[in-house]
């Protein structure tokens, strides 16, 4: 088995794809406890369609490149999700239920009428559940995710502090002197960056599970802001090595065997959590 | 100049007014105890004061030099705090964002500072607890040290004992009236108008009965009559 693995090193498109998933996985952690803590769980969620809607568009119109039509559009709906979740009218969940809602069914929609594919099912379906992508990925877009990736890591580390606060406790900072919606502002665009860099790795409808398990599972082990970020990247990495590795090996889909590797970390860090909780209590 | 100067303020939401026509000034070194009925509006008050909503209409005017950067601010507590992740310590140092501004992280001396106010406030011990695994008292301490480092000011401050046990209420209440002496202005909300008589130097009371003054004149006033003759009317 070691041999075959060491055979499938040798492929550049094995490295792209594993340091690539690498890289996607730990910006992808680093929000999650944002999210989680923030209510914002559904938004990422919603996001993942409007994601896939803008892929529908883009795969229509043909473009060579689809994240550069993705990532302005989902940017444009972050935004506007946050703004609606801030207003107190309009139910901040009704809104991300109708905008995500509506961009699935626009998006298949105009897939269906403008598909000149053979295979549109199959096209869908990867795109919702992760293709084969990030095995098929070109030195261009590796690149483009390469580069995007870092920056998010370097916006995260400069701005960790106040998205402590801001997430902590918005009110207080507002009455501190921060600028709070700045800093919404920045968590919403860079949520929209990571989920439509996670999109190459799991698909519109499982990106989510990669920003929150990791989460989640820090959570269980962790009780400090600093020791639960770190933790959950760690693992979002670890999960989404051994995944890419597995999904290789065993010929399963890349995205569902990473979630599956995840939700598999959630489970032991869920039990070592109840015994060292239990301990510690 | 007041520190702070309201006048002709109106409060509410979406432009429906739930309080009208408040007229007070805060000065430096007051005692402020804003009183009334649950609901009446305290708490759409203080978020008003610190420009977290926008007034229906009238002023706050600022003065005596007193910076946005350098307000502190205990608020009722919210959901998310409940299960948020986050040590005692890393709490109290976010205290001190507003004086970094653009600068990412905190130096030196706002991490001596954090310590500082821990020590102030005992609770240094419990510097890498996790603060959804403290007590209320305990939580409301970590708090006021998270807004001793946004300010030596003025505090203003939420319902600080609310669900406080006796014995917590009155540490906490002899805490505030300690940093009081030291020079800071307080602005507290309470529904425990006994509190605010025994401590207060001016008291506002919004709702009915609505009264603004210092405290000896709260006293002689009307709402201040009926709380008189309801704690005779307890003890006897
Ligand atoms: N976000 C909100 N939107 C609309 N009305 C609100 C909101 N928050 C509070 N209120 C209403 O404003 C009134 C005053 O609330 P509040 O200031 O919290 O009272 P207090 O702090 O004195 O108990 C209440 O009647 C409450 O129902
Ligand atoms: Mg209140």
């Amino acid at each position: 088995m070691f041999d075959k693995l060491g055979m499938y090193l040798q492929y550049p498109f094995v490295q792209y794809a594993l340091i690539v998933g690498v890289l996607i996985a730990l910006c992808s952690s680093l929000l999650g406890v944002t999210l989680v803590l923030k209510r914002f769980s559904l938004i990422g969620d919603g996001l993942s369609h409007v994601a896939f809607g803008a892929m529908a568009v883009a795969a229509v119109l043909n473009l060579t490149n689809e994240m550069l039509l993705m990532l302005p559009i989902t940017i444009i709906s972050a935004i506007l999700l946050l703004r609606t979740g801030q207003n107190a009218k309009i139910k901040g969940d009704a809104a991300v239920a109708m905008i995500s809602v509506g961009a699935l069914a626009f998006g298949y929609l105009i897939m269906n009428i403008f598909s000149t594919s053979s295979n549109l099912s199959g096209d869908v379906c990867s795109t919702l559940f992760g293709s084969t992508s990030i095995l098929t990925l070109t030195p261009k877009e590796v690149w483009l995710c390469t580069i995007l990736s870092i920056v998010v890591v370097i916006l995260f580390i400069l701005f960790y502090n106040k998205i402590f606060a801001v997430t902590f406790d918005e009110n207080f900072s507002r009455a501190a002197g921060t600028n709070t919606n700045g800093y919404n502002l920045l968590i919403a665009i860079v949520i929209a960056v990571i989920i439509v860099l996670a999109m190459n790795l799991a698909g519109s409808l499982l990106v989510s599970a990669l920003v929150i398990f990791p989460a989640l599972s820090a959570m269980r082990l962790f009780r400090s802001f600093k020791m639960v970020t770190v933790c959950a990247a760690v693992l979002s990495v670890l999960c989404a090595f051994l995944g890419i590795i597995i999904s290789i090996l065993a010929g399963t889909p890349v995205g569902s065997t990473i979630v599956a590797v995840d939700i598999a970390a959630f489970a032991v860090c869920y039990l070592a959590g109840m015994i060292t909780g239990g301990v510690r209590k | 100049m007041a520190l702070l100067t309201i006048r002709n303020l109106s409060l509410g939401y979406d432009s429906r007014a739930i309080v009208e026509n408040l007229n007070f000034s805060v000065h430096a070194g007051d005692y402020f105890c804003i009183v009334g009925e649950n609901g009446s509006g305290k708490t759409t008050l203080m978020k008003t004061l610190l420009h977290l909503q926008e007034p229906v209409s009238g002023q706050i005017l600022i003065g005596d030099g007193l910076k946005k950067n350098e307000i502190g601010y205990l608020p009722q507590q919210t959901m998310v705090q409940k299960d948020f992740p986050a040590s005692v310590r890393e709490i109290v140092l976010s205290g001190c964002q507003g004086r970094c501004g653009l600068r990412p992280f905190y130096n030196r001396e706002e991490k001596r500072l954090a310590e500082e106010n821990m020590e102030r406030m005992g609770i240094s011990a419990l510097r890498e607890r996790c603060y959804r695994e403290l007590s209320g008292g305990q939580q409301q301490r970590v708090l006021l040290a998270r807004a001793l480092c946004a300010t030596r000011k003025i505090l203003l401050l939420d319902e600080p004992v609310s669900g406080l046990d006796p014995k917590m209420t009155a540490e906490m209440y002899a805490l505030i009236a300690d940093l009081n002496r030291e020079g800071i202005t307080i602005i507290m909300i309470s529904h425990d108008i006994a509190a605010a008589v025994r401590y207060a130097s001016h008291i506002l009371h919004i709702g009915a009965n609505a009264f603004y003054g210092t405290k000896d004149a709260y006293l002689k006033s009307n709402a201040g009559k009926l709380f008189l003759m309801q704690q005779k009317g307890g003890e006897a």
